[in-house]
Parts: structure tokens; C-alpha cells; sequence
């Protein structure tokens, strides 16, 4: 016996909302895998720091999707009982973790994004999302600071450091557009001034990508192509198993309190 | 501050007079519950006595991240996900503030951690064996913290000012783990019948190389003897086991699990008595044969070497910030 999925009806408001709550449960998630196995022992803390910010995010936000579906949905069936089809996480958050500078350019990409749309969405319309937001902006203010730094020490490190860096911008880069799509569901949303409009914040972001990088002697791609399929469920081939992992439980043990 | 090098014209047998008059006054010390801190005057047995124990409880934090991480991926809810996951990164603060405490007696953490990589170090037992199902993240809170516990509180009190410091800001971390392990275990114990037959058998697993943690019996115990005259320890091993003994056997009672030991009873005084440890297990653990010895070492050796090149980066970075700073200064 394994506990089925449940269904959600995503109003444009629950969508968005589980979009926010998905990116920060998948990427807290990766970066929980980093706790025991860190290069040293302040980044164990300091990667478990970031993921503990991301995860009591995915918490507040699945929360608040859950009132607003009004379905007796809660936090815990939206997070273990969805399949990989009803996820709506960006694709760079499910990424496997890779080496370090992957996780650190990962982090990097998304914490430089996720700080000026909180910055933004604190003056959302919406009384709890611009709660969330302002929270969640000085998460994001300090995940930008620390994964910044190593960049920069990582791109102007050692020769080896240098190539891993530079490899992980080239391999990441094609994830980054997707934070800036903007479909018909949260077009209605930015009208009615609820949502930021993400794609306004593409100058600002690429202007703190492009100086860091440069500090780091590293270089941004040039290609422009940009994956995309997260946000309506269309993933990578990775997130099935991550959650395969993660619902273990509550899918083997069906309606168990633990 | 040091003097000692100053002198160059004193003669061993000079040193030895000037050394027992010092082991005098150190003693004295103790014995009136005087705090040594890291500038003191004080034996090199005591000296070297501490920084093995710092150094094993140190390893023990790091290594004991690994059994519990094996399920914060896997946690059942949001709320334990988080919860674990905070719980193996205090481990890991512990781990970083004993390491501090071993580096004021001169050691450094990069030899202490070496010598831990190259098995010539050791760390409690007790993170040698697996964690299977769920309930072991329970009956680990409610056990293993609780026996780290019972051994920490009396260290609280040791006569070496920076463990002592280190212990007591330990030990209130580990209290909050140790009543977060039983809250999971009376959610378990309340739950389904699976659910329960699930927390039993944790219990049962974890029980006798819970009491394996204490250490050996009494009149085997190799480092008593100067460890209590320091000061450094304060109950025996044995002394340590009836009191954590005694603490547990009710809690298991109040969840309705069977303690796993046919033998035991309960004496006059109201002690619980256990039956015959096997030494045998423990011994085979200690000597690298425990269920899990190899994985865990393997998984730190391979973060240690992973983890290479990105302390490599850091330090290279570090050299060249310092240089162009200075360069910039000269200008
Ligand atoms: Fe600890
Ligand atoms: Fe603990």
C-alpha cells in the first residue's frame, strides 16, 4: 500500500504560491545533502544554514497555499504527496548538487535573483506574501553575501578552483532564465500588483552576476538559450529522484502522524 | 605568559625540582576546585590526557553527523526534516568548539582530524552501527544524547576552564535533542501498530551499545585513576551507566516498550540492575569491526579529500588578498 497523490486545484494564486514553496523545499533539500560531507567544517554549517532558511520558507509558503486552496490540503501533502509531474520548482533547484562550485554557482544564481524579488515582493498587495518576503529577503541577502565570497575565491583560488568555477557557470547558465519567465497564470497576479514582475529584475540581477564574476576573473557565457519546463511540471530527469527520497515515508506509511 | 625558554643555563635536574614543586601547587589547585586555563603551568600527562579526550569527543560530533544525516533527506515531515537537520548541525558546532578547546592546549585541529582520517584516533563506539529506520533517529535523541548526557553534566564541572565552558553550552544542546528523540519516540509509541513495532525494535538495537558508551566496567578502565585526581572525571564508568540506567528504565516504561534485557531487576534501593554486558562486541567495535567503522570513516575521508581543492582555493585566495593589500599599502 503507498499513499496516493493528492490533487490540487491551482488557482493563480495557489500556483504561484507552491511555485515559491517548491523552489525553496528542492533546493533546501540539495542542500541538506552537503550536512556531514561538507569540504570543511563551517561550510557543514553554513550550507546547513542556508537550507534550514530555504525549508522554513517552503513551510510559510505551503502553509499559506494550502488556506488559500481551502481543500484540507497542509504542508505535508503539498511537499511528499505530489509526483515530479505536479512540482513546479525552477530547474536549477533540483540540480544535483555536483561538485562544490556547482552548489556555490547554483546558489549563487538563485540568491542574487531571490534578493531583489523579495526586495520587491514586500510591497505586494498581499499581506502575507509581503510578510514572507521580508523574511525571506534577509535570508537571501546573507545566502547572496556568503556564496558571493566563494565565487570570488573560488574563480581567483588556484588554477584547479579557477576551472571548476568557470565550469559551473558554463554548465548552470542555460537554468537561469526560467526565474525570469512570466506565464499568463502570474501575468493576472503582477497586474493586480500581488506578484513582482521577475522580468524587470533581469538588469539588476545581470549587473551583480557580471561584477562578481568579473572579481572572480571568471566569464559569463555568451549563448543565450535557456532551459525551461519547471514551472509547469516539465523537469529534469534528477527531481524524480530526489523525491523518490524525500516522500519515502509518508508514501510507504500511508496517513501516519510522525 | 611562558618564560621557560628564557633560561637556558638550568639543568635537567633543576627543571625536575622546579617541576614537582609546580605539580604540587597545580594539585593544590584542583583539590580547591580551581579553574587551570590555557596559560597555567600544568603537567604534560594532564596536558596530553586532555587533549585525547577533547579530540575523541570532538571526532564523535563529526562522525555522529553521519548516522543522523542518513534520514534528513528522508525525514517524514517538514517540521522533523528541519528539526534533524538543526540537530546535525549542532553536532557539528559541538564538534567546532571542542576542536577550539584542544587547540588551547597547543594542539592543532588539522593534526587532531588527521590522526582521526588515519584511524589512529579514536571516537565513540556508538556511531559505528547503522541507522535503519526512522525510529533510530528517535531512540538516537532519546539515547545516545541522553547518554551523552550523563556523561558531559559532571564535565561542566572539570577542572580544564575551556571544556568546562565548552561542556556547558554542549550540554544544553544536547538536553533539547535528548527531549526531541523522546517526543519522536512517543509519537511513534502512539501511533500504529507499525509505528510501534518500529520504535521497539530500535530499542532493541540500540540498547546494550547505548550502555556500551559509558565505557568498560570499572577495574578495566585504563585512565581513571589520574583522570579523577585531575578532576577531569568525577563518576566512573559504572557509576555513570546505574544513573543513566536508572533515568531510562521509567521513560521506556512510559512509552510502553520492553527494555531488551530479560535479565534485569530492580533492587531494594530501587536501582535497576542490567544484566551482562558483552565486552566482546565492544571490543570488536573499538578494534574497527563494528557494523559501520568502515563507511564512516570512508565518508569523512572522502569529504576531507574532496573537500580538497576548495580549502586549497580558499587559502590561495587568502595569500593573494594579503599580498595585494600590502602592495596597495606600500604604494
Ligand atoms: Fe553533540
Ligand atoms: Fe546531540
Amino acid at each position: 500500500m503507498t499513499a496516493p497523490s493528492i490533487s490540487v486545484s491551482e488557482t493563480p494564486l495557489v500556483l504561484y504560491t507552491l511555485r515559491r514553496a517548491d523552489d525553496a523545499l528542492i533546493l533546501g533539500h540539495r542542500l541538506s545533502e552537503w550536512c556531514g560531507h561538507a569540504p570543511m567544517l563551517e561550510e557543514d554549517m553554513a550550507l546547513s544554514n542556508m537550507a534550514l532558511d530555504l525549508l522554513g520558507q517552503a513551510r510559510t509558503f505551503y502553509t499559506y497555499a494550502a488556506a488559500v486552496e481551502g481543500n484540507g490540503n497542509d504542508e505535508d501533502k503539498l511537499a511528499y504527496l505530489r509526483d515530479v509531474r505536479q512540482y513546479r520548482n525552477l530547474l536549477l533547484a533540483e540540480l544535483p548538487n555536483g561538485d562544490f562550485a556547482h552548489t556555490m554557482v547554483r546558489q549563487f544564481f538563485y540568491s542574487a535573483f531571490a534578493d531583489l524579488y523579495w526586495r520587491a515582493m514586500m510591497t505586494s498587495s498581499d499581506a502575507t506574501l509581503a510578510a514572507i518576503a521580508a523574511k525571506s529577503e534577509k535570508e537571501s541577502a546573507y545566502h547572496l553575501r556568503h556564496s558571493s565570497e566563494w565565487i570570488v575565491r573560488l574563480g581567483d583560488g588556484t588554477e584547479e578552483s579557477h576551472v571548476r568555477a568557470q565550469r559551473a557557470i558554463d554548465d548552470l547558465w542555460a537554468f537561469t532564465g526560467e526565474m525570469f519567465a512570466v506565464d499568463d497564470s502570474e501575468r493576472g497576479l503582477i497586474e493586480a500588483g500581488i506578484a513582482a514582475d521577475p522580468a524587470a529584475l533581469r538588469p539588476a540581477w545581470l549587473g551583480t552576476i557580471t561584477a562578481v564574476a568579473s572579481e572572480a576573473t571568471l566569464v559569463l557565457p555568451g549563448n543565450d538559450w535557456m532551459q525551461q519546463g519547471g514551472r509547469s511540471g516539465r523537469h529534469s530527469e534528477h527531481l524524480g529522484h530526489l523525491l523518490s527520497e524525500l516522500q519515502s515515508m509518508q508514501r510507504t506509511f500511508p496517513g501516519a502522524t510522525w | 605568559m611562558y618564560t621557560q625558554a628564557l633560561n637556558n643555563n638550568s639543568d635537567a635536574a633543576d627543571r625536575t625540582i622546579e617541576d614537582a614543586a609546580h605539580t604540587t601547587a597545580f594539585q593544590a589547585r584542583i583539590d580547591a576546585e580551581a579553574r587551570i586555563e590555557p596559560n597555567d603551568w600544568m603537567p604534560a600527562a594532564y596536558r596530553k590526557t586532555l587533549v585525547r579526550q577533547i579530540s575523541q569527543h570532538a571526532h564523535s560530533e563529526i562522525v555522529g553527523m553521519l548516522p543522523e544525516g542518513n534520514w534528513i533527506t528522508r525525514a517524514p515531515s517538514l517540521r522533523r526534516k528541519v528539526a534533524l537537520l538543526a540537530k546535525v548541525q549542532d553536532e557539528c558546532g559541538h564538534g567546532l568548539y571542542l576542536y577550539a578547546a584542544a587547540e588551547t592546549l597547543g594542539a592543532s585541529r588539522e593534526e587532531l582530524v588527521d590522526a582521526m582520517l588515519a584511524g589512529k584516533a579514536k571516537y565513540s563506539s556508538i556511531f559505528n552501527y547503522p541507522t535503519l529506520t526512522w525510529a533510530d533517529i528517535g531512540v538516537i535523541g532519546w539515547l545516545v544524547d541522553g547518554a551523552a548526557i550523563m556523561n558531559q553534566i559532571p564535565l561542566c564541572r572539570c577542572s580544564y576552564g575551556p571544556y568546562a565552558r565548552a561542556m556547558i553550552r554542549v550540554c544544553k544542546e544536547e538536553s533539547f535533542h535528548q527531549r526531541q528523540g523522546y517526543e519522536i519516540m512517543l509519537t511513534l509509541c502512539r501511533g500504529s501498530a507499525a509505528q510501534k513495532a518500529m520504535a521497539q525494535d530500535a530499542l532493541n538495537r540500540w540498547w546494550w551499545p547505548v550502555l556500551m558508551m559509558f565505557g568498560p566496567p570499572d577495574q578495566a578502565s585504563q585512565h581513571g585513576d589520574a583522570s579523577t585526581k585531575w578532576k577531569i572525571k568525577r563518576f566512573s564508568n559504572d557509576e555513570l551507566r546505574q544513573k543513566f540506567v536508572d533515568a531510562t528504565v521509567p521513560q521506556a516504561q512510559y512509552l510502553g516498550l520492553s527494555i531488551p534485557d530479560p535479565g534485569m531487576t530492580q533492587d531494594e534501593e530501587g536501582h535497576w540492575r542490567h544484566g551482562a554486558i558483552d565486552w566482546s562486541e565492544f571490543k570488536q567495535v573499538l578494534a574497527g569491526n563494528g557494523p559501520c567503522n568502515r563507511d564512516r570513516l570512508a565518508a569523512r575521508r572522502k569529504a576531507h579529500d574532496d573537500g580538497a581543492w576548495v580549502r586549497e582555493a580558499a587559502a590561495a585566495y587568502a595569500e593573494k588578498r594579503k599580498f595585494r593589500q600590502a602592495a596597495q599599502a606600500a604604494e
